[in-house]
């Protein structure tokens, strides 16, 4: 029993890492109808901006204000990656067809990768530990300071997000245009203005759980983004790709099915099972578990 | 002599590529790689099959010479390497029960596996749980979560630094203090980098020590520091081995002709490598001893010698 409660710890906190990846994916969709590809890659630069920051604050000792300092950099930095991947190579194409769209984002996610390869280097980094750490126990389980982290903050920015889409006139003006882009303009809502910061809200989160990763597992390389990427968007459509919610749902059932296959039956299906639960929904539910079915227009 | 270099992206696929391309465009007459078995069983039978001779400098899993003869090896191989694993835990440690967690996409750590089951089962051992991860993965709870309660009295782990580092980390923050044994792979300054104070009592083998006394190390070691300004690990120390075998043999042959050159490596014998004395058989393996380290604050200490017996 003992170790199924560990196993559920274990799949919970990489399931927060999944649904906070997986959130800038639905939100992105929600407002563009894009699978914006490059958003793993967003997170690989996450974690690479937290690691060069925390080198450059050398001196003081892991402390929460330091954490904090760190992520929040890594969130400036990657919300304005994201507004130029935006302006630069998927406004040219808004107008084109969806799937010229969908292979411009392949290749940025491309270009991304192997560009940072060339500037990082491709051998992975050690991430210096932000935060002081603590084990906790209850009964046999065990946790870490960093796991209980992931979780906090998955949440806690999932909440904010959420109230910050329902709350806010930006965030009214966003669903707007995510209902209708042109009817949106005719309304006077600046959508380029909507679109990016749509882009910059979504990659600051993809950095968010860059750093949290990092601080999780010590070790970033440039193609970290890829398979999490994927999982994170087969989670953002599971749960019902353009809801914000359900976002949160798929990457906590992704992440503890994968553990839960990991302990019980083999390492071999560890990605099987993320993929293999992409087939089932596609076939049985595509609008994810709280999607709301769309109509084709004719 | 010049050097022609080519990466391969640790993928196999890249790594026959880049083999065919040194081969029909650089025109190289002889092969230095790859480091891990499973890149070099790709670029072998290329190699093999244009009569260009290739000395992996690491790759221990036996099947890489099985390719032809053309294809060499400077280290020692995995069922020796994995007798030597055994040894660590039955003689040193003087534990019975021992977990195994493997890299299940990779040659080299599947070998070590199978050669270390048997022959911990050989001494008389128990091994109580096997697990398996791939490589790349950065997420071991699940597998460390199902060890932990099979409670063995070590796991032997013969990864590759990269991913050992964060299994030591992880099964550190499970709850799991007993001592991880692994092999040559664990060579890297930044496996203590990374893993930290996790990895202290941990053992395993490896193919030479910087602690070694003897000059010829020692020289090594010091020119080493002097050029790249950082220790060199084990691969430093093999590819050199590798690099001076091949020259040496070249200059016995007195031609850069594949299968002359070829002639000359298998009569290799008693070289004075920075990596111990070298005797390449008929099989073309190199018959050489290993070394034991056990890793303490930051340190990889010297602990025994481990001859081959037979051959």
């Amino acid at each position: 029993m003992t170790t199924f409660l560990q196993q559920l710890v274990n799949g919970l906190s990489l399931g927060s890492i999944y649904a906070l990846i997986a959130l800038g994916y639905t939100m992105v969709y929600g407002v563009l109808r894009l699978i914006n590809f490059a958003h793993g890659d967003v997170y690989m630069l996450g974690a690479y901006v937290g690691y060069f920051l925390s080198r450059r604050l050398r001196g003081a000792e892991p402390s929460l204000p330091r954490a904090l300092v760190v992520m929040l950099g890594a969130m400036l930095a990657c919300a304005l990656v994201g507004i130029i991947i935006e302006r630069f190579a998927y406004r040219p194409v808004r107008r084109a067809a969806r799937l010229t769209l969908l292979i411009t984002a392949i290749g940025v996610s491309l270009f991304i990768e192997n560009a940072a390869q060339l500037v990082f280097g491709p051998d992975p980094k050690f991430f210096p530990s932000l935060a002081p750490r603590a084990d906790f126990h209850v009964g046999g389980v065990r946790l870490t300071s960093e796991q209980l982290t992931v979780i906090a903050v998955s949440f806690l920015l999932m909440v904010l997000l959420r109230f910050f889409i329902l709350k806010t006139r930006t965030g009214k003006a966003m669903r707007a245009v995510s209902f209708n882009l042109d009817a949106a303009k005719l309304m006077g809502i600046s959508t380029d203005k909507i679109i990016a910061i749509t882009f910059a809200l979504g990659s600051a989160l993809a950095a968010a759980a860059g750093v949290l990763i990092g601080m999780q597992i010590p070790k970033i390389d440039p193609l970290m983004g890829i398979l999490y990427g994927l999982k994170a968007f087969v989670a953002a459509v599971l749960g019902g790709i353009g809801n914000v919610p359900g976002a949160v749902i798929g990457g906590l059932l992704i992440g503890t099915s994968e553990v839960m296959v990991v302990g019980y039956l083999s390492s071999t299906f560890r990605d099987a099972i993320a993929f293999g639960i992409l087939i089932l929904v596609l076939l049985l539910r595509p609008q994810g578990i709280l999607g709301r079915a769309q109509k084709e227009k004719v | 002599m010049r050097v022609a270099v080519e990466d391969d992206q640790s993928k196999p696929e890249e790594a026959a590529t880049a083999v065919t391309k040194l081969i029909n465009q650089n025109h190289v007459v002889a092969m230095l790689g790859e480091v891990s078995s499973s890149r070099s069983l790709a670029a072998a039978p290329i190699c093999q099959a244009n009569n260009v001779p290739m000395i992996s400098p690491s790759s221990t899993n036996p099947r890489v010479t099985q390719v032809g003869d053309y294809i060499f090896r400077v280290c020692f191989t995995d069922p020796f390497q994995a007798e030597v694993g055994a040894r660590i835990a039955w003689e040193i440690l003087k534990v019975k029960k021992v977990a195994i967690l493997s890299d299940v996409r990779n040659d080299y750590s599947v070998g070590l596996q199978t050669f270390f089951r048997q022959h911990f089962k050989g001494f008389g051992g128990e091994i109580v749980a096997e697990q398996s991860y791939s490589e790349g993965d950065s997420d071991f709870r699940a597998q460390l979560t199902q060890i932990k309660s099979a409670n063995p009295e070590a796991i032997y782990v013969p990864g590759y630094y990269t991913e050992v580092a964060t299994i030591a980390r992880q099964a550190r923050e499970l709850g799991i203090s007993v001592p991880l044994i692994g092999g040559d792979g664990w060579d890297s300054p930044r496996l203590w980098e990374i893993g930290g104070e996790a990895l202290n009592g941990c053992y395993f083998s490896n193919h030479y020590s910087v602690d070694d006394p003897s000059p010829a190390v020692q020289k090594f070691v010091s020119d080493y520091k002097k050029r790249y300004n950082q220790t060199p690990d084990a691969l430093a120390a093999l590819g050199y081995d590798a690099a001076r075998i091949l020259s040496d043999a070249m200059k016995r042959a007195g031609t850069t002709r594949g299968d002359k050159v070829r002639d000359a490596l298998l009569g290799t014998k008693d070289f004075q490598g920075v990596t111990g004395t070298i005797t390449i058989n008929k099989e073309r393996n190199a018959v050489k001893p290993a070394v034991v380290l056990k890793i303490e604050n930051g340190k990889f200490n010297y602990m025994t010698t481990v001859k081959p017996t037979g051959t």
